[in-house]
């Protein structure tokens, strides 16, 4: 048992750390909560590329680094610790890449791994539908052979990537005769097809980071269609251990984290700095013990990856309990800030950059992304604990 | 990283087990909960055989030089059997502060006689009125000659009724840390024992000293120097004591597990029922974060890196989520779990006392406040 990094580790941590620093001494872009998914800046994207900190752990044969899990890790961790904009990359780096390189052909494997590392590859996910949330399996978008190519009817939802993306990963029925499970593909396909259209969809905070995807007579080649024919269902439930497990689960809002601490430090009330309330540093110290527990949970994801396991119960543990840790925080910092809590970032008196109320609002859909903590909770008691379906 | 045992590691924890399911089936710990001693003798000196008392000793001594990670193994299988033995106190706030602090004599003298088996220890810390911090000892020893003279009163001090010796913190000065700790002989003249009656029947003592004379050679680590001993004694007490959690929860969880599903209401198992299986996900989250939490803080000892934080960390953590864990255990279990026919009140009570420990969930999360920059 080892629970330290390698000097190998630590080294890139402090490269990441500096690289991140500087950027933010430029000016370049300001530490945000849910800049990983919201935030999109594909000259901050080719930044990271030319570091080599995209797809670092797919092999050196597709310009990758052949590093490991842990070493993505650490890259995430420091990227969201910053909150950098990654958001153009995040899940091509996370799953989309790792999906082709289980899964992809070797020419698909040579299309997509180039770009994604160069950073020109920014991927949505189409996988909810209106009437198939935690239900995926009953999803309704058909994709019907036509020759070499699909074609496509339907409307996904909760897409992710805003505007920016130029590529959708699509999951849809191929065979309409068999169980709901048996029947579903996979797509990776560019956004330029014709007879796609994707409208906003405006969250409670705002913004338009996901959209309605429709797909009306869409040809697509057969090239897009990733791994087996009717097996989309099988791959995606592998796949989202890496979509569940990552650090973006635990701290989509350590700048607010961070930020209440450094407010906590500074800030005076009755004489003495609020840090020396001692319900507030109790309350604080609470939750950087359960921050602490959350990492264990996300490095033993990234450790059993390593060991070419699929950890999909491990990565739904880290999931359920990471994000309702940070509803937590938003919900301590509105508590802390008092009526401040409520003011909003454009808001001239708003504190820590009116982080606390936009967070508290965001994060109610932590615990919905990726899968809900009840489907979660289903998957642990299920095929973790043994208990009957 | 690297988050599995060593196959040593694996074999020592089978073994162990192994060993504790024949030894300390339920019927003996309820049978030692009774008992004057609270421990079996001649299991102790099995334990001893097997070279568990000596683990962590260097081999001069009459160890076999394993590190604390290696003990924390043996510590969850004794928490997974609810072991009734003075193990810990002997142990970790006995043998491993005179191995860290002791003089060579005293480390030749003592060392030896915990690993065979001959001696017990315990430490008598804290007292009527607790505290954190080194003031909250009030205890006095004045120097007299070759010699000093403890007065004053401990306690919930483990196993005392049956130590040999008694690490005991008094006050040698009035400077704020001016704490001295002595070795001192639990038969002395003067040194009074009355056992206290506690949740989970473990022999927690009231020990009074009396012009209890010891010499000077029985100070260990330094006069006025006891202090940072006895913290360090302290942190490796709660660390052990995070570790036996880990045991304990397994064990929760197994019987839970097996219980919802053997258990029938409305024609079907009670764990067919969703709410049923999101308790049982939520004490599993609570028995991972606790396993991750206590091996790091176990490693974090052996490893002899900077050991508060980790520690603070799964203390706190095992502190904030033991209520809510067995709150859940006890209702999967229904009304036969708030039986004494049922086994899991020995977890539940014992889980209670290793919670308390030396230091409470505020005091650590005072810890990690203060490494948080909070001042």
């Amino acid at each position: 048992m080892d629970f330290s990094f390698t000097e190998a580790q630590e080294k890139l941590r402090k490269e990441v750390r500096d690289f991140l620093e500087d950027e933010i001494k430029q000016g370049l872009w300001k530490p945000s909560c849910d800049a990983w998914i919201q935030d999109y800046d594909p000259a901050f994207t080719k930044r990271v590329a030319a570091k080599g900190w995209i797809g670092l752990s797919w092999p050196r044969e597709y310009g990758g680094q052949g590093l490991g899990h842990v070493e993505r890790m650490i890259v995430t961790e420091e990227m969201l610790r910053y909150g950098a904009p990654a958001a153009c990359h995040w899940f091509s780096d996370r799953q989309i890449g790792g999906s082709v390189l289980q899964y992809g052909t070797e020419e698909q494997k040579e299309y997509f791994l180039p770009k994604i590392i160069k950073g020109e590859l920014y991927c949505g996910l189409g996988m909810s539908e209106t009437e198939s949330g935690s239900d995926l399996a009953s999803l309704k978008t058909k994709a019907v052979a036509d020759g070499d190519d699909y074609i496509i009817n339907g409307q996904k939802t909760w897409t992710s990537g805003g505007s920016f993306i130029n590529y959708v990963y699509l999951l849809a029925r191929t065979d309409q005769e068999v169980a709901k499970h048996k029947g579903i593909s996979e797509f990776i396909m560019p956004l330029d097809l014709k007879g796609i259209s994707r409208i906003p969809m405006v969250d409670v905070t705002g913004t338009e980071a996901w959209n309605d995807v429709f797909f009306d007579n869409v040809r697509t080649p057969s090239k897009y269609r990733i791994g087996g024919l009717n097996k989309g269902f099988y791959h995606v439930m592998e796949q989202l251990a890496f979509e569940r497990s990552g650090m973006e689960r635990l701290m989509g809002n350590y700048p607010l984290f961070d930020g209440l601490i450094k407010f906590v430090i500074e800030t005076k009330y009755n004489g003495k700095t609020l840090a020396h309330d001692d319900v507030i540093r109790q309350k604080l110290a609470q939750l950087q013990v359960e921050f602490e527990v959350g990492r264990l949970f996300m490095y033993r994801v990234a450790m059993a990856m390593e060991a070419g396991k699929t950890p999909t119960v491990e990565a739904c543990m880290s999931k359920a309990y990471a994000t309702a840790f940070e509803q937590r925080v938003a919900n301590f910092a509105v508590e802390v800030l008092g009526p401040y809590g409520l003011l909003w970032m454009d808001s001239k008196c708003a504190k820590i950059g009116g982080m606390a109320a936009h967070s508290y609002l965001g994060s109610k859909g932590y615990s919905l992304q990726a899968g809900a903590s009840e489907i979660l909770k289903n998957i642990i008691a299920q095929r973790g604990l043994g208990l009957p379906a | 990283m690297n988050l599995s045992l060593s196959e040593e590691q694996e074999i020592l924890k089978q073994s162990a087990r192994d060993f504790l399911e024949e030894k300390c089936p339920k019927s003996f710990v309820k049978q030692m909960e009774q008992d004057e001693k609270g421990y079996s003798p001649e299991l102790w000196q099995e334990m001893a055989d097997l070279g568990w008392m000596g683990l962590v000793f260097p081999e001069q001594y009459g160890g076999s030089e394993m590190s604390f990670l290696d003990l924390s193994v043996l510590l969850e299988e004794m928490g997974r059997a609810c072991l009734p033995a003075p193990f810990v106190s002997t142990v970790v706030l006995g043998g491993l502060p005179i191995m860290d602090a002791g003089s060579e004599e005293q480390k030749g003298k003592y060392l030896p006689e915990i690993a065979s088996g001959k001696a017990i220890f315990s430490m008598a810390l804290i007292e009527p009125e607790l505290g954190y911090e080194p003031t909250a000892v009030k205890a006095r020893a004045k120097a007299e000659g070759d010699s000093f003279v403890i007065n004053g009163t401990k306690l919930f001090v483990p196993y005392a009724s049956v130590a040999d010796y008694l690490l005991v913190a008094a006050r040698t000065s009035d400077a704020a840390d001016g704490v001295t700790v002595f070795i001192v002989d639990a038969k002395s003249a003067g040194v009074k024992v009355s056992p206290l009656s506690t949740m989970a029947h473990e022999k927690l003592s009231e020990v009074v000293f009396e012009n209890v004379k010891v010499s000077k050679g029985s100070v260990l680590g330094g006069l006025n120097q006891g202090w940072p001993v006895v913290q360090k004694a302290w942190e490796k007490n709660d660390a052990a004591g995070c570790c036996e959690m880990v045991g304990n929860f397994q064990w929760v969880m197994e019987d839970t597990i097996s219980y919802v599903l053997d258990r029938k209401q409305f024609g079907k198992p009670i764990g067919s029922f969703q709410i049923l299986q999101h308790y049982c996900a939520d004490m599993s989250t609570y028995l991972e974060g606790t396993k991750l939490a206590a091996h790091q803080a176990a490693w974090a000892v052996s490893e002899g890196v900077s050991t508060a934080k980790p520690v603070a960390v799964a203390k706190a953590w095992v502190n904030q989520v033991t209520a809510t864990f067995f709150n859940l255990a006890h209702q999967m279990h229904g009304a036969m779990g708030v039986t004494v026919e049922h086994d899991l009140h020995y977890y539940t009570t014992r889980a209670k006392t290793v919670e308390r420990g030396y230091g409470e969930g505020n005091y650590y999360r005072e810890v990690v406040a203060k490494g948080m920059g909070l001042g």
